[in-house]
Formats: C-alpha cells, structure tokens, sequence
C-alpha cells in the first residue's frame, strides 16, 4: 500500500467539503425563493378546484415530496453504489446523507396524502397498490438508516447498506407502475379535472415550481448532512484537523 | 385577489384543517431537519477539535504522511 493512493483517497472529501460549503447557501436561497413563489401562485393565483373546492392545494406540497422521496431513493441506491464499487468514500457518504431527507418526504407524503384522502375520498388511508408501496418506501429508508447506523465498521456498514438500497429500488419501479393499476379506483382524484386550460396551467406552474423549491431544499439539506458525516468520520486526518485549525 | 377575507384565506373552503394541517406539518419539518443537519455538522467541527486534543500523536502521524506524500 503506498502513501500516494492513500493521500489520492482522502483527496475527495476535503475538496467536496470546501466546493458545498459555497453551494449550499446558494441552495437555500434559491429553496426560499421557489417556495414563496410557488406558494403564491398556488394560493393566490391557482382557482378553487370546480369538484374538490379548495382541498386541493395541499397537491402542491404532496406531489413535490411524492416525486422527492421516489427520486431521493434512486440518487441514495446510486451513490451507495458507486461507492460500494469504487471503494469511493464521499459516495457512499452522500447515500447515508440522502436517506433522512428521503424519509422526510416519504413521510410527509403520507401524511399530506392522508389529509388530502379524507376529505376527497372519505377516508385516511386504503390499502391499495399506491399507498402501500409507499408506505413500504418509508420502511426501506428507515431500514437503511438503522442497518447503516447499527454496523460500526464504516466500510462493513456501507457495503450493507448498498446491499440493501439497491435491492429495495425495486420497490420503486412497484410505485410507479402502481399509479396505472390505482387509476381506474381513483380517477376522481386526477388533476386532469381541472375544467378550463388556464386553470390547469396556473396549478401546474405552481406545483413544478414547488417542486424545484423542493429540490433546492434536498440539495441544501443533504450536503449539510454529507459535510457533518466527513467530519464525522474523517475527524483523525489532516483536513479535519487543518479546517479546526482554520476555524478557531 | 381570489379571497374576500383573511378568514376565508384560513378556511380554505371548509378544508382549513387538512390544507394547514398539511402545510403546517412540511413547514415543521422542511424548518426541523436543516436545524438538526446544521447542528450535525457544527457539532462533528467541535468533536474534530477535541480529537486532535487527545489524538494528537495520531494526527502527527497523519499530518506527517500527507505532507511527505507529495515528494514522492
């Protein structure tokens, strides 16, 4: 083992420190201005719905975390991964860094859906296809994180955890096809009822911009939790050390 | 302006308490989680300092390493 691939390897997580460090602010302002913008037009623009009255604009929270907590699974089953292959340690940091925030949205997705539910459709919850793998999806990211946390050995730990996010993103694709077996039961639910195109075009725009609002958010939260996880784990190597340095 | 009233802004139509109930619960979270990563990683700069406290011989060493490792 030579020094220089040993120095090559711990080359990564100083630089990807110091590049998010400037990122992430730049992600949080862009988070806060999507969002005011997005809720305006949700709120203020963006009609009462002919059939579901007002209840409707809890879809432009629900759909942006829906979509955020299926995309969030595939980036974490990606990177850990990568850095399962590669042996690439800031990888598989970033998989554990996206697992809270991905359960964050798979459980504010059930929590907005459980509230848009019993209005529209009389009830919080049904077992269905949709719902369910759903729900399943929440399972699989606590799952993770407790295997990921419960393994002290980071290497060991990260392998697993890899092992496992990669075999339950094949619930996503269950989630995704589970919309078309789900739509004959709840058509009534669709937002292609939305009766005249302006309408239909005014809520779109705000739930598309909910949901980049929503993306600066992840990005912003998740590389603050990948900056706390190399210092965590990298608090014995000369960066760290020099960073402290810096700092104090 | 689509809303007559503050009030009915906060009554949404008679859904007032599932569409705040929704946005209220994203907001404490969107607003929770940020808090705890920051916390997360102000802590793990703290802890990092401590460790070099009582590591420091191990730091040396590290330090001694990376800095020879250009020469080669």
């Amino acid at each position: 083992m030579s020094t220089g691939l040993r120095v090559f390897s711990f080359a990564a997580p100083p630089r990807f420190y110091a590049l998010t460090g400037k990122l992430v602010p730049v992600f949080w302002v862009l988070a806060i201005a999507l969002a005011v913008t997005g809720l305006y037009i949700g709120f203020f623009i963006a009609p009462t719905d002919a059939v579901q009255g007002d209840s409707y604009r809890i879809i432009f929270i629900h759909v942006p975390a829906a979509w955020m907590s299926m995309l969030l699974y595939l980036v974490m089953a990606f990177w850990a991964a990568i850095g399962w292959a590669f042996k690439a340690r800031m990888a598989s940091m970033l998989a554990r860094a996206i697992a809270p925030t991905g359960a964050m949205f798979t459980f504010l997705t059930l929590w907005t859906g459980a509230l848009w539910g019993k209005p529209t459709w009389g009830t919080w919850w049904v077992w269905d296809a949709r719902l369910t793998s759903e729900l399943i999806l929440l399972f699989l990211y606590l799952g993770y994180i407790a295997l990921v946390e419960a393994i002290d050995d980071p290497r060991r730990s990260d392998q697993a955890g890899a092992l496992m996010a990669v075999v339950g993103a094949v619930n996503i694709p269950i989630i995704y096809f589970s919309v078309q077996w789900w739509n004959t039961l709840h058509q009534g639910a669709s937002i292609s009822l939305t009766a005249a195109p302006k309408m239909a075009s005014t809520m779109l725009t705000a739930m598309l911009i909910m949901t980049l609002a929503c993306w600066a958010y992840a990005f912003a939260v998740v590389l603050t939790r990948a900056r706390a996880i190399a210092l965590e784990r990298e608090r014995h190597t000369g960066w760290v050390h020099a960073l402290r340095k810096g700092a104090a | 302006m689509m809303w007559s009233s503050a009030s009915a802004f906060f009554d949404m139509g008679g859904y007032g308490l599932f569409v705040w109930g929704s946005y209220g619960v994203s907001l404490l979270l969107m607003l929770g989680e940020p808090l705890l990563a920051a916390r997360r990683r102000r802590l793990a700069l703290r802890d990092a300092g401590q460790a070099e406290l009582w590591d420091d011989d191990a730091a040396d060493t590290a330090d001694t390493a990376a800095a020879s490792a250009p020469r080669r």
